[in-house]
């Protein structure tokens, strides 16, 4: 099995962000590092609007992700609901 | 952020082929093979364009949208960076070395790039191919654009930010090292410009040079530059999933496509890799406070990553490239040399070193201990012991560089780091060396392209490095001070940090920060 990652800029936008990633993968790691927040994943990452919004208590766009987002690895596929990181092999 | 995000009248799949398909037609008064003549000369096969798509499904809207966020945000923190005297807040400001090598470096290809992918994207018959291209292309005109005006900053300050992108990428002999890769990518067809810039470059390399080392200029104090890295990396996930896809693309397309596009894949990882031993030295040796080693983060970003990015291609029959086998050897090996050799050429260069001091050498051991000791402190202690003795070593006559990558040869043997490695070939009968197997294979693939190269070191020799005017027979005559009033170097931007008019100034203004005489 294969490690995906996703890495934002820590920061206000981002901490409600990365507590619902780490909230709907329970096999999720998390490396704090010097200005970023990276999340590590075997196979697959998966990140829900509607948890986001839960946090931040307002409507969300996935594409706002884009703003604070630092890097990612794996394929990706986002649609209005969800934004999924996997390696498929 | 602040953002308010409409509720949709289309979803994101539907809005993504509405805004990116359907926006072309069939030529009539020309042939489509004359309108896009470099579609087909590299061999790629393709049948279908529209299985193109971009897994971001950005459209233009949105983008304007997100990256008009990041701007305001980037421009934000470098305002109050500058009012605040952000650069008093530095570890140290030789740290500035790497960023100077960033700026002279790397910003200028970042330009590069926006040629390059408006070029693709005019050449790609596809619209999905298209359209990510045209935005990729505005990313990266906005990279070059907004680390000039962030380290624009640093030029009211310190020595060696002044001539980067304008004189120096064309002339300074290091610099050559990262402009021919670009010129190699940019001189090739749309697709080896895909693999090498959009794959090699950004999917598996950028990782490198943007994320620890960002994280290092954050840990510095270097605010101005964490905000534009990060600022440009968040653009580079997408530039990533574009060369993925793009890959993806040529495989699924036809079975024919795969040995050209493994043949790319390992002449573009290596070309990344030799490139990149520059960032090598930036994470051991020039940030004062160190994030990660070079090894480190080489496991992490390269073999840990790309590893399952190969596992995960093999299904299309995609190798591993052979060069990873030489790259685990080199990894304990290539910032040392590296940094060595910059050392002992600090003279002819844009910005300072410095040997590294007690401490870093320990934490150099503690991170290398299969090698530092053995074959890299005596160096380091050899050169202090002169240097604290008046006898500063400098090496005066200049290095034969590789053909290809065109670094000097430096790097050794597999086998053997005692022992350069250099390889020769013969073409119309004359005679051509390379530093390495990966790069005599390249060589060897395109002799013809390769010939071409403009090599520092030959222009050098050849008389073609000096001010127009200049009289090679005059009494007294200088070549290297020629060469470096050429390359618009002044003599407070080059050799060690250690007595230069960066150290005082920063000792002197933050010592008037913190007192009131």
């Amino acid at each position: 099995m294969s490690t995906v990652f996703i890495a934002f800029q820590t920061n206000e936008d981002t901490r409600p962000i990365v507590e619902s990633i780490l909230a709907d993968n329970p096999h999720a790691v998390l490396d704090e590092q010097p200005a970023m927040v990276k999340i590590n994943a075997e196979g697959s990452l998966v990140i829900k609007r509607e948890s986001i919004e839960e946090r931040i208590g307002r409507d969300f766009d996935l594409q706002e992700l884009q703003v604070n987002l630092i890097t990612l690895s794996g394929y990706l596929d986002e649609d209005d609901d969800q934004f999924t990181l996997a390696w498929k092999n | 952020m602040d953002m308010k995000a409409n509720k949709k009248k289309l979803g994101l799949k539907e809005k993504y082929a509405h805004m990116t398909r359907g926006l072309d037609w069939e030529t009539t008064y020309q042939p489509q093979e004359k309108v896009f003549p470099q579609a087909t000369f590299e061999g790629i096969k393709v049948h279908d364009w529209d299985k193109w798509e971009d897994p971001f499904r950005l459209t233009m809207d949105a983008y304007w949208k997100y990256q008009a966020e990041k701007e305001r945000k980037l421009y934000a923190v470098l305002d109050a960076f500058a009012q605040n005297n952000g650069h008093l807040g530095l570890t140290d400001a030789r740290y500035l070395s790497a960023v100077k090598l960033f700026l002279t470096g790397i910003s200028p290809l970042e330009y590069v790039a926006h040629r390059g992918f408006a070029a693709a994207g005019r050449n790609f018959p596809g619209v999905g191919p298209r359209v990510a291209c045209l935005m990729q292309s505005i990313d990266e005109i906005r990279h070059a654009q907004t680390q000039i005006h962030a380290l624009s900053n640093y030029n009211k300050f310190y020595e060696g930010f002044h001539a980067g992108a304008s004189h120096q990428i064309e002339r300074l002999w290091y610099l050559s090292v990262p402009k021919s890769f670009f010129d190699d990518a940019f001189s090739a067809g749309p697709f080896e410009w895909m693999i090498a810039i959009g794959f090699s470059f950004e999917y598996v390399l950028t990782n490198l040079l943007f994320v620890p080392f960002m994280s290092g200029a954050a840990y510095n104090g270097d605010m101005a530059t964490v905000t534009f890295g990060f600022s440009a990396q968040s653009d580079e996930a997408r530039h990533m999933t574009l060369g993925l896809e793009c890959i993806k693309f040529m495989l699924e397309q036809d079975p024919d496509n795969l040995p050209i596009v493994q043949k790319w894949i390992d002449k573009w990882a290596w070309r990344g890799i030799r490139v990149l031993s520059l960032v090598s030295t930036m994470m051991d040796y020039m940030l004062p406070k160190r994030v990660m080693s070079w090894k480190e983060a080489w496991e992490i970003y390269f073999e840990q990553n790309g590893g399952a990015l190969f596992n995960d291609l093999a299904k299309y029959g995609i190798k591993v490239p052979d060069c990873i086998a030489q790259c685990t050897v080199d990894k304990e090996h290539q910032s040392h040399q590296l940094w060595l050799t910059l050392c002992t050429h600090s003279h002819a260069m844009g910005l300072h070193t410095w040997l590294p001091n007690a401490d870093e050498m320990d934490w150099l051991s503690a991170k290398y201990p299969n090698t530092f000791d053995q074959y890299y402190r005596p160096r380091f202690d050899k050169l202090r012991e002169m240097a604290d003795k008046g006898e500063r070593f400098f090496a005066n006559t200049l290095p034969m560089l590789c053909q290809v990558c065109q670094i000097p040869m430096l790097f050794t043997e597999p086998d053997d780091p005692t022992k350069i490695c250099y390889r020769e070939s013969e073409f119309q009968g004359e005679k051509y060396h390379t530093c390495s197997d990966g790069c005599k294979h390249i060589f060897d693939d395109e002799p013809e392209k390769y010939i071409q190269a403009w090599l520092p070191v030959h222009q050098l020799y050849q008389g073609n490095c000096w001010p127009e005017g200049t009289d090679p027979t005059a009494e007294g005559f200088n070549p290297l001070a020629k060469y470096l009033e050429w390359c618009h170097v002044d003599g407070r931007d080059t050799g060690d940090y250690e007595g230069s008019s960066d150290q005082a100034n920063f000792a002197a203004w933050r010592g008037a920060a913190t007192q009131n005489t």
